[in-house]
């Protein structure tokens, strides 16, 4: 009898200890996996209304993965992606990013769209000394030392394209609409854009500042305000920073309303190839938008990145790019950051914060957009080029104006006041480098 | 019969510049347009307008169509797969490294001005008005008295009544700033018979220089008769945009006016049944997109029962399996539903992914009809206002006249006793609670058409069609009718001066003081049944 109850005693105890075995096996097995690996943060929405812009960078920094690992990966190791989806929900990005630092504990995180999903990623990121590469043109004022923004600043965007609208060519803009969702990058935005214009003798009255709700999808009135304010004067343009999905109704009541691109042309900030995938493009065209990038550029390596994407989107079976690949300003500043981390993680030869931020210092890489892309030695922007592309009927861009050169970022805008005097240096990284 | 002899005279004139080497188009020409600085680009398309070759407006139409390419040496009009010589009109070879035209809107407004300069001659009545307006527009826009001769010179051809109308408005702004008195009380007297509101600036600016007394009141004049018709469009404008808002929560809301209002039964996932009717349409449109593209127009026919069939179908299963169990206690049905709601955006997201589909409108839907001269509603719209009275109507006969909509009535009103005459209650339910998931259906068929569809598209609208269910009055179908119009011009009319953030606000705080003071809404039920 005692036997028999001993005998599943000593069962259950040699099970235990076979068990913790195996744990502690397993735990050194898969710490032991974590050491073969570096791992690298994907934190795009991949639902709800900015999933249509930022699904497709997911996307675009999995193929830039695929790269290096085919290549042998970095530093004898390979990257292993870690995707997680916030969802459009910006303190769910906090969240993830947390969960991404100190449970995943990622080398680097590529992510973020709308400037309020940045805004609330980044105390998580300082606290935790993470790295963010931050893809998408922004309105500045802010430089932090975890972040590297490899989209525009407002001077390699706004301005530049404001300035063409108010050139000959631009059709001599006199008055001014400015549009967008009601958040701080359209916010910022238009108060650079006000001062600015202000600076160029552009009085209150010629300037209208218009904002809607995110997933805002009624532009009737809007579109009718623009139509009375136009028809009040002079030469009218229109300033837009609508993000996410509302743009497709935006751009479809423009084209219903007939407010053709000859009488009041508008000039977007955040809609590019992807955006207007679901449009008709026919009404629109001769409509403007402002990036770094566009598809249609003729260059050796705008022809090499678009055939890398379609041949990745076609092996990956990516909804609607399989059939008609798209690429993108966001997915180009996404590509060069992912190639300037990996290329700063050789030369530091550690996926370590602060020598990969030192590292990154100056790093270069042939962009896709044509020109060698450079990381600034101070400001952890890029040199980019300026294009101002016209819709096509096609849902392709044409570019009509382009800067001469790279443009250095000035992420402090010197139109807003508070910013007299401000180094574009990031401050916390000064007194890193000093210690 | 003078219009045949002018035409015939026109066509001569055409070939004898044709035959006549002096004037032909030479290729340095057409290169000076397809290439080069904007400012010389523009000064060689006034240049060829002005020479009424017939192959140099084939070459502007070109570039205005954007078909044109060009080489080191040669200009191409590219028709389709063929590219013809611009300068013989012949088939030619295109070079590889052959270069697109480019345009931007600059040489876009020259080009319009030039061809409908040469069109006004030479085109059909609908290209003639066309022609007239752009020239119009362009005299309002900028009135340089160099474009004058040319007004002049159409004026004194046989012209198409509307053109001519729109020319001579085009004139008077040419002449606004004549010297000679009585042409510019004239001009002045004629702008009053403008419907465009980018007049009222030039008569603004000759009030303010203008001398003679006559003409400054002329100027008046014109000025009130044009801002009384700018009023009066603007106002049927906002009108315009708060029904169609009214009409798109009509639709959206109608449905749970049966299932909420009728059936008592608290839906949170009426919004997805919405989006599984855009999702049904959605993909009738990509079955007719890969076999039956020459009939891509009338896919809506195809896709509204099957959006109604769908919602319905989705509708009868869920108050087969869950809801019909819950009658009578409001909190679990709410719980259940939400619970419903979660689970068929799951679905959707699993089955099509997390990203939006594009549903494209048929070409019959897009652009718009201008009314007034300035006011343009857009077909997709009226067309949704238009839909939307359709099945209201279908709906109230449906429920007033017909065996089901009696049994209907009669199960909401008093179960028991209907029960006792023999209606089958439960199927009755089944069918009331499909009617109205159907017509959630239908109104996901007609917002796919407006806005986005995704898997969240019910979320933006669950909330807006309760409010209207329980603004209009809980079982009223007409209360849901006033109610959505109501707020839909409400909000049209706020947004109009406060934006749209400040509308939405302030629609729902009104709601919640309406509320307030008047929970049955607007009209209430009266009689037993509201105390049963």
């Amino acid at each position: 009898m005692s036997s028999n109850t001993s005998q599943p005693r000593r069962l259950t105890l040699k099970t235990l200890a076979a068990a913790a075995t195996a744990a502690s096996l397993g735990f050194t097995g898969l710490s032991a996996h974590a050491q073969d690996t570096i791992k690298v943060g994907v934190l795009h929405s991949l639902s709800g209304t900015m999933a249509i812009s930022e699904t497709v960078l997911k996307d675009t920094v999995l193929m830039a993965i695929d790269e290096i690992n085919a290549k042998g990966g970095l530093l004898g190791k390979k990257l292993e992606p870690v995707v997680v989806d916030p969802a459009s929900n910006w303190p769910l990005f906090a969240e993830k990013t947390k969960q991404l630092l100190t449970q995943d504990k990622v080398a680097v995180i590529f992510g973020c769209w709308t400037s309020v999903s940045r805004k609330s990623v980044l105390p998580v990121v300082e606290e935790n000394n993470g790295l963010l590469f931050y893809p998408v043109q922004y309105e500045g004022e802010e430089l932090s030392p975890n972040v590297f923004y490899t989209g525009a600043a407002p001077n390699q965007q706004a301005i530049p394209a404001v300035e063409y609208l108010m050139s000959k060519d631009g059709g001599s803009a006199k008055r001014w609409v400015l549009l967008g969702t009601d958040y701080v990058y359209p916010r910022t935005t238009n108060k650079i854009l006000r001062a600015f214009l202000k600076s160029k003798g552009v009085s209150e009255a010629d300037i209208m500042e218009e904002y809607t709700p995110f997933g805002h999808s009624d532009y009737q009135t809007i579109i009718a305000k623009i139509k009375k304010f136009a028809s009040e004067g002079k030469k009218t343009a229109v300033v837009s920073t609508i993000n996410g999905d509302s743009n497709v109704p935006f751009y479809k009541e423009l084209g219903n309303a007939g407010l053709s691109a000859k009488d009041v042309p508008v000039v977007a900030f955040s809609v590019g190839e992807e955006e207007l995938r679901g449009v008709d493009t026919k009404p629109l065209v001769g409509h403007l938008a402002a990036w770094n990038y566009f598809m249609s550029i003729k260059s050796p390596a705008n022809t090499a990145f678009v055939k890398k994407w379609s041949d990745y989107a076609k092996a990956k079976n990516i909804a609607g790019h399989k059939d008609k690949p798209i690429t993108n300003d966001p997915m180009e500043a996404t590509y060069i950051g992912f190639n300037m981390w990996a290329q700063a993680v050789t030369k530091a030869k550690s996926t370590d914060v602060d020598k990969v931020r030192e590292a990154m210092a100056g790093q270069t890489f042939p962009a896709p957009g044509g020109f060698v892309s450079t990381m600034d030695k101070e400001n952890h922007h890029l040199h980019k080029p300026v294009f101002i592309g016209e819709v096509r009927a096609d849902g392709q861009f044409n570019v009509v104006w382009k800067t001469p050169g790279p443009v250095v970022a000035d992420p402090w805008s010197d139109y807003i006041p508070e910013n007299k005097g401000k180094k574009n240096v990031p401050s916390k990284a000064a007194k890193v480098a000093s210690k | 019969m003078r219009g045949v002899i002018v035409r015939c005279c026109a066509a001569l004139l055409a070939w004898c510049c044709l035959a006549g080497p002096a004037l032909a188009l030479s290729a340095a020409d057409a290169l000076a347009v397809a290439r080069g600085d904007t400012d010389e680009r523009i000064a060689a398309i006034h240049r060829l307008a002005g020479s009424a070759d017939g192959r140099a407006a084939a070459l502007l139409r070109a570039l205005a169509t954007e078909s044109l390419k060009f080489s080191e040496t040669q200009v191409f009009i590219v028709e389709g797969e063929r590219a013809l010589d611009a300068l013989s009109g012949q088939p030619a070879a295109l070079p590889d490294a052959a270069e697109d035209a480019m345009l931007n809107n600059r040489l876009r407004g020259a080009l319009d001005t030039a061809l409908a300069g040469i069109e006004l001659f030479t085109a059909g009545p609908e290209r003639q008005r066309e022609a007239a307006r752009s020239l119009q527009r362009n005299a309002f826009n900028d009135p340089d008295p160099e474009g004058l001769p040319l007004i002049e010179k159409a004026l004194a051809t046989e012209l198409d009544a509307g053109a001519r109308q729109s020319l001579e408005l085009a004139q008077a702004a040419l002449q606004l700033a004549s010297e000679d008195q009585a042409l510019r009380l004239a001009a002045a007297t004629k702008l009053g018979e403008a419907r465009q509101a980018i007049v009222r600036p030039l008569i603004e600016e000759r009030l303010k220089h203008e001398a003679s007394a006559d003409v400054k009141a002329a100027l008046t004049r014109s000025l009130a008769a044009i801002d009384r018709r700018l009023a009066l469009a603007s106002g049927l404008g906002q009108a315009f945009t708060g029904i169609s808002l009214g009409s798109i929560l009509l639709l959206a809301a109608l449905g749970l006016a049966i299932t909420y209002g009728l059936m008592g039964v608290i839906n949170m996932a009426h919004g997805e049944l919405i989006m599984i009717g855009a999702y049904a349409t959605w993909l009738v449109q990509g079955l007719f997109r890969q076999y039956w593209p020459e009939a891509f127009d009338y896919y809506l026919l195809l896709a509204l029962p099957a959006a109604f069939a769908a919602s319905a179908a989705v509708g009868a299963v869920m108050e087969r399996t869950v809801i019909r169990f819950l009658y009578g206690r409001p909190l679990e049905t709410l719980l259940a539903t939400w619970g419903l709601s979660l689970v068929l955006m799951q679905l959707v997201r699993s089955l099509f992914g997390a990203q939006n589909v594009a549903v494209e409108n048929p070409s019959w839907m897009s652009g718009g009809l201008t009314v007034l001269g300035s006011l343009s509603l857009p077909w997709n719209r009226l067309i949704i206002l238009a839909f939307a009275a359709a099945v209201l109507i279908g709906v109230s006969l449906l429920i007033a006249r017909t065996r089901l909509g009696l049994f209907v009535r009669g199960v909401t009103q008093n179960r028991p006793i209907a029960a006792c005459m023999g209606v089958n209650t439960a199927r009755i339910d089944t069918w009331a609670f499909a009617l109205g998931s159907g017509i959630a259906g239908l109104a996901g068929c007609a917002l796919s058409q407006i806005g986005n569809v995704g898997p969240d598209l019910g979320q933006a609208y669950i909330v807006d069609s309760f409010m209207v269910v329980v603004l209009g009055g809980v079982g009223q179908l007409a209360g849901t009718v006033y109610a959505a119009l109501g707020l839909g011009l409400l909000n049209k009319f706020i947004e109009g001066w406060a934006g749209a953030v400040l509308a939405k606000i302030a629609v729902l705080v009104f709601i919640i003081v309406f509320i307030q003071k008047r929970p049955q809404g607007i009209f209430a039920l009266k009689g037993r049944s509201v105390e049963a």
